[in-house]
């Protein structure tokens, strides 16, 4: 019976999904569009494109699908569900509501930065499998960025359980009085900036960089063994935005309106940010990248870290005022630090 | 069955149900796409010209002294976790021991960084 | 404490040959370079070119001087009637041509926009190729397309415009091309200022463009290269300026220069250029004369014996034409100068030691076109 009711609402959750992401592709379609001063899909569907997702994935359905003749076939064939697999199973952990959760686990948190991390062995696979040399430098790419990353984004995390006393999600969102994100702005910024690498998203997309490596590891793949990376990314953007949400923007509370509704807006209102900066930076080097995670973030979310346990612990009675203070001052003095000694 | 092992129960139909959603795409393409395979469309891509050797050699990759390091971090923010959820209860001594612990491995990525290794290329 | 050396390494490892094009999405057309890798370091980097090759050189010896002209729109397919000019100017020249005074303004109005045009299609193209996918050059079509519907009215073409013939220009100008032209001259440094905003004030944009494919000012001089790749450098060579040609002299401009000679000057001597050539504009269309558009000459001519070299200021560099004449109706040898080609060649040795991401920043800020440099 278990099992039965388990497979219905994966089947559940796997219908919502696809109806997101087609809501995403398309107003992804449409927010690049209107930034770069153009139209975007206007015929199919009639109104404003809506169809186009739907016209791309039969495109997709319908294109011959090649496995280069001297690649590695099995490899080849198994990395698309060990990039898609992963990312679908984090999903079910995300809770839209304080009760609209299917698997509710104690290590919420700890589940889906574990799950997430796998993405990147399956991106290594379809890099080394393809017998390409770029899809190669792709993947080595991929594999050090993803690597680098993971390390920031787990420890911010361990930054809001502290503060919650839980990796529970639906208890850390509970426990926000204040969204965490005005009390920790060091462990947001390096929240958001570490997911957004982790997504390889620009400017980050440099495991995939159309003007240096063509299209990285998934440079051989093509129909719908390729859509299935391209689906992938926007489950995992649906949960590193919905994982913003509830670690740092208190999640689905808010007034008035009912909890799914706070929590999605939050996760598209998050969503057309990251499409925003996707469109208006440019990509940063490999070297800069590692620069990045290794020399600024993962010291600042470290320093994040003994901040919030050494504030809670001291003070206990006035920690979440002490801490915001605190934080928000290093925030903006590194930031005027940063604007003087600009080039 | 308990609440807990039924939870993890879920993430086993997940897993099933992933797996069989790309099963059946995949399968649903088999059947409409066309497959007319000849040599040169199976050669690899070198931006249209025929590649010079092939791309399995023993190549200069950078990432590994990154994941090595990774590694270390990553058991770090293993012993973390726990220590996050409970070091309320445990009071000052906790504070100072994962201070200290954080500091070891602070070191570690001050030295790795003068050694000069956190160099992508 | 010391660094480990790459050599000092237990591991040995191989490099890797990789071919950067000719199908590539930011080799600009169909360059390739055969890149030796390590890591992602390029040790070495060797251009092949001539994917493109057309034989205009070995054609237009069979054309008369008449039909040559349009060959010239297609060589550097982006900055056509600059490359017009240098031709006719030849032509001028052996044949003792006298153009009117009306005719040699719009000429520079004309090349200025064209100008304007070239580096508007190269800022878009740069941004693309330092990762910033489609806004900048979605904008620069925008702008462009403002600037190409007012040359279309006049020569009724949008790319090719075949609007320079020996002794003036082609067509008379619309009525309302006056006030046309005022409008964009008053209105692209807004524009420019819009590309700054976007690119110039871009963190990440800095990050990739500031001390990245820094040019030697002595070797750039030493392999010939010219127009603003060498002028990032410092060094204040414009042949508008330096040998003076059509009605350039009247008007008040300025040479923009760089500094350091580095991907991020070059995009600053370009800017700064869109705004010097909306300056000349606006100079040149208020003391537009009036007269005669082209100078009484017959469509098939028969020049002198004799040859010429003739450079102008194209929008890349110094455009030069060697023209032979054997006093018959056709040139006995037509020889071009492009810039691109020595641009290139310098860029591509510059790239050596440098990562992969870089590579694709220095060569698109180089700024070339396939189509000159195979001709």
């Amino acid at each position: 019976m278990g099992l039965l009711i388990g497979i219905g609402l994966a089947l559940l959750v796997i219908v919502l999904v696809l109806t997101h992401i087609i809501v995403f592709i398309w107003c992804e379609l449409k927010i690049f569009a209107h930034i770069m001063d153009r139209y975007g899909p206007i015929e199919t569907g009639k109104f404003h494109g809506v169809l186009q997702p739907f016209a791309d994935v039969l495109k997709l359905m319908n294109k011959e699908d090649t496995v280069p003749g001297a690649s590695d076939r099995l490899i080849f064939k198994v990395a698309p569900f060990v990039v898609f697999v992963p990312a679908f199973m984090a999903i079910g952990a995300i809770p839209l509501s304080a009760t609209l959760v299917v698997i509710n686990l104690d290590i919420g948190a700890f589940y889906i930065i574990a799950l997430s991390a796998f993405t990147f062995v399956g991106m290594i696979m379809a890099g080394w499998s393809s017998f390409n040399k770029y899809s190669l430098l792709g993947a080595f790419r991929a594999a050090g960025q993803l690597l680098s990353y993971e390390l920031p984004f787990g420890l911010t995390i361990a930054g809001v359980a502290m503060m919650a006393s839980s990796l529970n999600l639906i208890t850390i969102v509970n426990k926000q009085v204040v969204p965490n994100a005005f009390i920790q702005p060091i462990g947001f910024l390096v929240f958001v900036i570490a997911a957004e690498a982790e997504l390889s998203r620009s400017p980050f997309d440099i495991p995939h960089a159309e003007s240096e490596i063509i299209a990285g590891y998934h440079i051989e793949y093509s129909g719908m063994r390729w859509a299935l990376f391209y689906l992938a990314e926007y489950v995992s953007l649906i949960i590193l935005c919905s994982m913003t949400a509830l670690l740092f923007l208190g999640g689905f509370k808010g007034p008035i309106l009912p909890p799914p509704v706070w929590f999605l807006l939050k996760v598209y209102v998050l969503f057309f940010i990251l499409a925003w900066i996707r469109i208006t930076f440019p990509r940063v080097r490999p070297d800069q990248l590692m620069d990045l995670g290794w020399k600024v973030l993962l010291p600042a979310s470290l320093l994040n870290i003994v901040l919030t346990a050494s504030i809670i612990i001291l003070l206990p009675d006035i920690w979440p005022v002490a801490l915001a203070v605190t934080e928000f001052t290093i925030v903006i003095a590194t930031l005027i630090y940063l604007g003087r000694t600009r080039r | 069955m308990s609440e807990y092992l039924s939870a993890y129960l879920n993430v086993a139909m997940f897993a099933v149900v992933a797996f069989c959603f790309v099963a059946i795409l995949l399968g649903v393409s088999a059947v409409v796409r066309p497959k007319k395979e000849n040599p040169v469309k199976l050669e690899p891509y070198e931006c249209g010209m025929v590649p010079f050797g092939g791309a399995w050699s023993q190549f200069n990759v950078r990432f590994y002294v990154f994941a090595l390091l990774f590694l270390i971090f990553d058991v770090e923010i293993a012993f973390l976790y726990p220590w996050a959820t409970v070091f309320r209860e445990l009071g000052i001594t906790s504070l100072i021991e994962m201070l200290v612990f954080i500091f070891i491995l602070l070191l570690g990525l001050v030295y790795a960084w003068k050694k000069g290794v956190l160099k992508w290329v | 404490m010391e660094e480990i050396k790459h050599d000092e390494q237990l591991l040995q490892t191989d490099t890797m040959d990789l071919n950067i094009g000719p199908h590539h999405p930011a080799t600009h057309g169909v360059l390739r370079i055969v890149a030796t890798l390590d890591g992602e370091r390029i040790i070495k980097a060797v251009p092949y070119i001539g994917y493109l090759h057309r034989g205009v050189e070995k054609l237009c010896e069979d054309l008369t001087y008449m039909q040559i002209t349009p060959h010239f729109d297609r060589t550097d397919y982006v900055s056509n009637i600059n490359n017009e000019l240098s031709y006719v100017m030849a032509v001028e020249k052996l044949a003792e041509i006298k153009v009117p005074e009306r005719a040699e303004f719009l000429r520079v109005i004309m090349l200025e926009l064209n100008r304007i045009l070239n580096h508007l299609i190269w800022v878009g193209s740069f941004a693309n190729d330092v990762g910033l996918f489609g806004t900048a050059f979605m904008y620069s079509f925008r702008d462009r397309d403002l600037i190409q519907r007012v040359m279309e009215r006049v020569t009724g073409a949008r790319v090719h415009y075949h609007y320079l013939t020996y002794g003036g220009v082609r067509e008379e100008v619309h009525d309302d091309f006056e006030a046309d032209v005022k409008k964009l001259a008053d209105w692209i440094p807004g524009r420019v200022d819009e590309y700054e905003m976007l690119l110039e004030d871009n963190e990440v944009f800095r990050a990739r463009t500031i001390g990245v494919g820094v040019l030697d000012k002595e070797e750039a001089i030493n392999y010939g290269c010219s127009g603003p790749f060498l002028r990032s450098t410092g060094v204040p060579i414009d042949l508008r300026k330096l040998e003076p040609y059509s009605v350039y002299p009247l008007f008040d401009f300025d040479i923009p220069v760089g500094k350091n000679g580095d991907a991020f000057d070059r995009f600053k001597v370009r800017m700064n250029e869109m705004r010097e050539s909306a300056k000349i504009i606006k100079q040149a269309i208020e003391g537009l004369p009036g007269g005669p558009i082209r100078a009484k000459v017959p469509r098939k001519i028969r020049l002198p014996k004799g040859e010429v070299y003739i450079r102008t200021e194209n929008t890349k560099g110094e455009f030069g034409v060697y023209l032979v004449s054997d006093g018959g109706e056709k040139p006995y040898r037509l020889k071009l100068r492009s810039p691109s080609y020595t641009n290139l060649m310098y860029g591509s040795r510059v790239v050596e030691g440098m990562v992969l991401p870089d590579v694709v920043a220095v060569l698109a800020s180089v700024d070339i076109v396939l189509g000159c440099i195979d001709r």
